[in-house]
């Protein structure tokens, strides 16, 4: 029986890779441990070992293949004696090991985005693809190249590279002076970070992810965001915190957590979750020109997605400003970081059955845009907040709040929350599939507040 | 021009910090005494008497509920602050510190009466009266505070020092903190980090014997707290916090190895807090005897005018810097209780810089 050799997933969150090349040929004997291939990803080139021993009877995908999906077979063994099987047509096998419930999430182009506030990328057409991961290191290039007082420190930006990559190619730009790796110390980084701010300088803290930031919150609240008011004004700690936020793809409990509303309820912290990759990069911009400290929260899915980001190094963005994705008049559906491609899918399947839902993405989420999401509420009467998070104390919990505090007499039905479930990760995937937020939930939720 | 003694009968060893497994590496020189100009010691009398001074007065205060909160007396520990920071310069060299910050402030030639001010919450206090006791800052003099978290100023210090090191400046970061913060984990992640990237930083542990109410040995393991770098390998020195010429010696030791590029040293100053922890500690965990005991032989101020003495300075002479300092305290006393409380506009003022 020919064993099948598929395509491995690299990463917790890699869907599809490149095979980039064979290091055997069809008729070779392998062993246990020969490098077979080298595999691409968005991140990084990695060898793929053999575990069987055997003959290489058949290569069904060629070197130099392209968005290879991750279980589709790439190459059969046959072991010592065998009849070579007949090669099968690659496709995905259904036992793919991460399913990806934003995998169909539609990437917004800059003609969806109908701004009713300044925080718009200029539609003057001059347009470049990057991944969300790229725009957010030329930000931090950019801002770099601009201003000296500009580092990078955290655990892996340097050398490896950054953990995500988000880093990549910023040591051999800028030299070790400026791009530090740090041993795995979150407390004590974010406090030098901190002071280092005090001082004069504009840190860059990068947390692998903000799951461990946790370890560090003391800093970010104690002393970034409330030494300005405690010293009167004096003293200023213009520091970003950065990092992935929120759900990666089978990762558990400790490693999927969105801090946003924790970080969002402290006064004195700048809080940005961006969704693309213009806003991302206008945003970082404008969060390391800031004075204030500013949490920015990215997501990992994300980070390989692709989007339309204008040229050149003059895209700042507005802090605190809302951005409206998709212009609807039936209702309502804010949301924030990843939960907007949700939104803007289920806006979709909506639209097909004559619902016109509007779609805004709070960008900043402390300041919040408030009037952005009030005039939405006066247009459509009625609003539901999609967000991939605890529904507990969550910014949906606030959006609420200012619904019912500032736009009650605009309200046609309760504002709904559309979370995730109020429960720590799960690991198995069909559990973790049924916690996370879904474009399903946000239509079953759009559904309920319409009444239809 | 006089200088003082080398030694006096009541001079403890300036170090003890000998230690046979650190043979093989690179240690700073041994501290002795500072050599003081007569000048230069009336100057150190002056300061830690105004610290001296100030503090019993803000007891004073706070005993009349014009000082709320929590306010943490520095009397005892003045040689430690005037030792050291006599031997920086304001607006160089950084200076952060915990939450008993009132001597290091006035050890930094910050004006008493905002001090005051801030400690009574005025609107002329240092911070707007937005800070109280333990939030005060000066960036003029590179102060950065005044932190209220146990050991976070080790880690920002630390941060301050990669600043200085990162711009060049040719600063000096000092970070104080206590006994009790020697324990902190964040204290190790931040040796680690300054040692390795060889931070301009002087870590000064001030070790008055008890974090709040526990004993050093009820609370370290390893009570010789100068040892605590040596894992990072950053060198440690014992030092007579009473004694202001062996702190002075100290500092310029430690400044000499951090600003030739060597990375971090650590002080640990053994010193005594008379009062309690906060003006709420009745102190009830060691004897009135052992305060005593310290007061009558190791006082630093004592020790400093004992100094005086033998360099012929009269009696006179000093009790007419008593009655300068009191007039001085005094004065801040009344700028602090008469000056106006901020507007109520200042609650929703400098939370951000910037408008969004």
């Amino acid at each position: 029986m020919a064993i099948e050799l598929k395509m491995p997933a690299l990463s917790p969150t890699m869907e599809e890779g490149t095979l980039a090349k064979w290091l055997v040929k069809e008729g070779d004997s392998v062993k246990s441990g020969d490098i077979l291939a080298e595999i691409e990803t968005d991140k990084a080139t990695m060898e793929f070992e053999a575990v069987d021993e055997g003959v290489i009877s058949s290569i069904t995908v060629a070197e130099g293949t392209d968005r290879v999906k991750v279980g589709t077979v790439i190459a059969l063994i046959t072991g010592e004696g065998e009849e070579p099987a007949p090669a099968p047509s690659p496709k995905p096998v259904a036992s793919t090991p991460v399913e990806m419930p934003i995998q169909s999430a539609p990437i917004p182009t800059m003609s969806d985005l109908k701004p009713i506030v300044s925080s718009s990328a200029n539609a003057n057409g001059n347009m470049q693809s990057v991944t969300l991961r790229e725009a957010l290191r030329d930000a931090m290039a950019e801002e770099m190249r601009r201003d000296d007082r500009v580092f990078v420190m955290g655990e892996e930006v340097a050398e490896y590279q950054g953990a995500y990559k988000v880093t990549q190619g910023l040591l051999e730009e800028f030299g070790a002076r400026r791009v530090i790796d740090t041993p795995i110390t979150e407390y004590g980084f974010a406090g030098v970070g901190a002071g280092a701010a005090m001082g004069g300088l504009r840190p860059i803290i990068e947390f692998m992810t903000f799951n461990f930031a946790m370890q560090a919150i003391d800093h970010i609240i104690n002393s970034a965001a409330k030494t300005n008011y405690m010293s009167g004004g004096q003293v200023r700690c213009p520091i970003v915190f950065r990092g992935p936020n929120g759900a990666a793809a089978r990762v558990g409990a400790q490693h999927s957590q969105n801090y946003a509303p924790w970080y969002a309820s402290v006064p004195g912290l700048i809080v940005i979750a961006p969704y693309d990759a213009a806003d991302a990069k206008g945003l970082l911009k404008a969060a390391i020109r800031c004075e204030d400290p500013v949490v920015f929260l990215e997501n990992e899915l994300l980070y390989g997605r692709t989007y339309e980001v204008p040229m050149g190094d003059d895209h700042v963005l507005p802090i605190g400003k809302a951005r409206v994705m998709r212009e609807g008049t039936d209702v309502t559906i804010v949301s924030y970081s990843i939960g907007v491609g949700l939104s803007l899918e289920a806006a979709d399947r909506l639209a097909e059955d004559g619902i016109s839902a509007e779609v805004i993405d709070l960008c900043t989420i402390r300041p919040l845009d408030k009037s952005t999401v009030l005039l939405s509420l006066a247009k459509t009467n009625r609003l539901v907040v999609a967000e991939e998070g605890w529904p507990t104390c969550s910014v949906g919990s606030e959006i609420l709040a200012i619904c019912m505090e500032e736009g009650f007499d605009d309200l046609d039905a309760p504002v709904l929350r559309i979370t995730n479930e109020d429960v720590p990760m799960p690991y198995a995937a069909n559990l973790e599939k049924a916690m996370l937020l879904n474009a399903d939930k946000i239509v079953a939720g759009v559904r309920r507040t319409l009444g239809v | 021009m006089a200088t003082t003694p080398a030694k006096k009968s009541t001079s403890k060893k300036a170090s003890v910090s000998e230690d046979a497994a650190r043979a093989n590496r690179e240690r700073p020189t041994e501290p002795v005494p500072y050599k003081a100009t007569k000048e230069e010691l009336l100057k150190f009398y002056r300061e830690m008497l105004l610290i001296r001074r100030f503090e019993e007065k803000a007891g004073q205060l706070y005993g009349l509920g014009l000082i709320g909160g929590f306010c943490h007396l520095y009397i005892g520990q003045e040689a430690v602050a005037i030792g050291l920071q006599s031997a920086l310069t304001p607006g160089k060299d950084s200076v952060i510190t915990g939450y008993r910050d009132h001597g290091h402030m006035l050890a930094y030639g910050i004006d008493p009466n905002v001090i005051m001010a801030e400690l009574t919450g005025r609107a002329a206090g240092i911070s707007k009266g937005k800070g109280g006791s333990m939030h005060m800052f000066s960036t003029e003099h590179k102060f950065y505070g005044g932190h209220g978290i146990v050991g976070a100023q080790v880690s920002l210090g630390a941060g301050l020092a990669f600043g200085h090191k990162y711009a060049n400046d040719g600063g000096v970061c000092l970070a104080y903190f206590g006994d009790g913060a020697s324990n902190q984990g964040q204290v190790y992640e931040s040796f680690n980090m300054a040692e390795l990237w060889k931070l301009p930083i002087i870590f000064v542990i001030e070790n008055n014997q008890y974090a709040m109410g526990t004993s050093v040995n009820r609370a370290s393991s390893e009570d010789q707290l100068y040892r605590r770098g040596e894992s990072f390998r950053i060198p440690g020195i014992q030092v007579d916090g009473m004694d202001v010429l062996a702190v002075r010696g100290a500092a310029e030791v430690a400044l000499d190895w951090v600003r030739s590029g060597k990375g971090p040293v650590l002080l640990e100053m053994k010193t005594y807090r008379y009062r309690g922890h906060s003006m709420s500690d009745p102190a009830k965990y060691r004897s009135r005897d052992e305060v005593q005991s310290v007061r009558d032989n190791s006082d630093p101020i004592e020790g400093c005018k004992a100094y005086l003495t033998e360099m012929g300075v009269s009696e006179d002479a000093l009790k007419v810097i008593e009655k300068e300092i009191r007039k001085i305290v005094n004065e801040s006393a009344d700028f602090a209780e008469t000056s106006p409380e901020p507007d109520f506009a200042a609650l929703y003022t400098d939370v951000l810089v910037e408008q969004y």
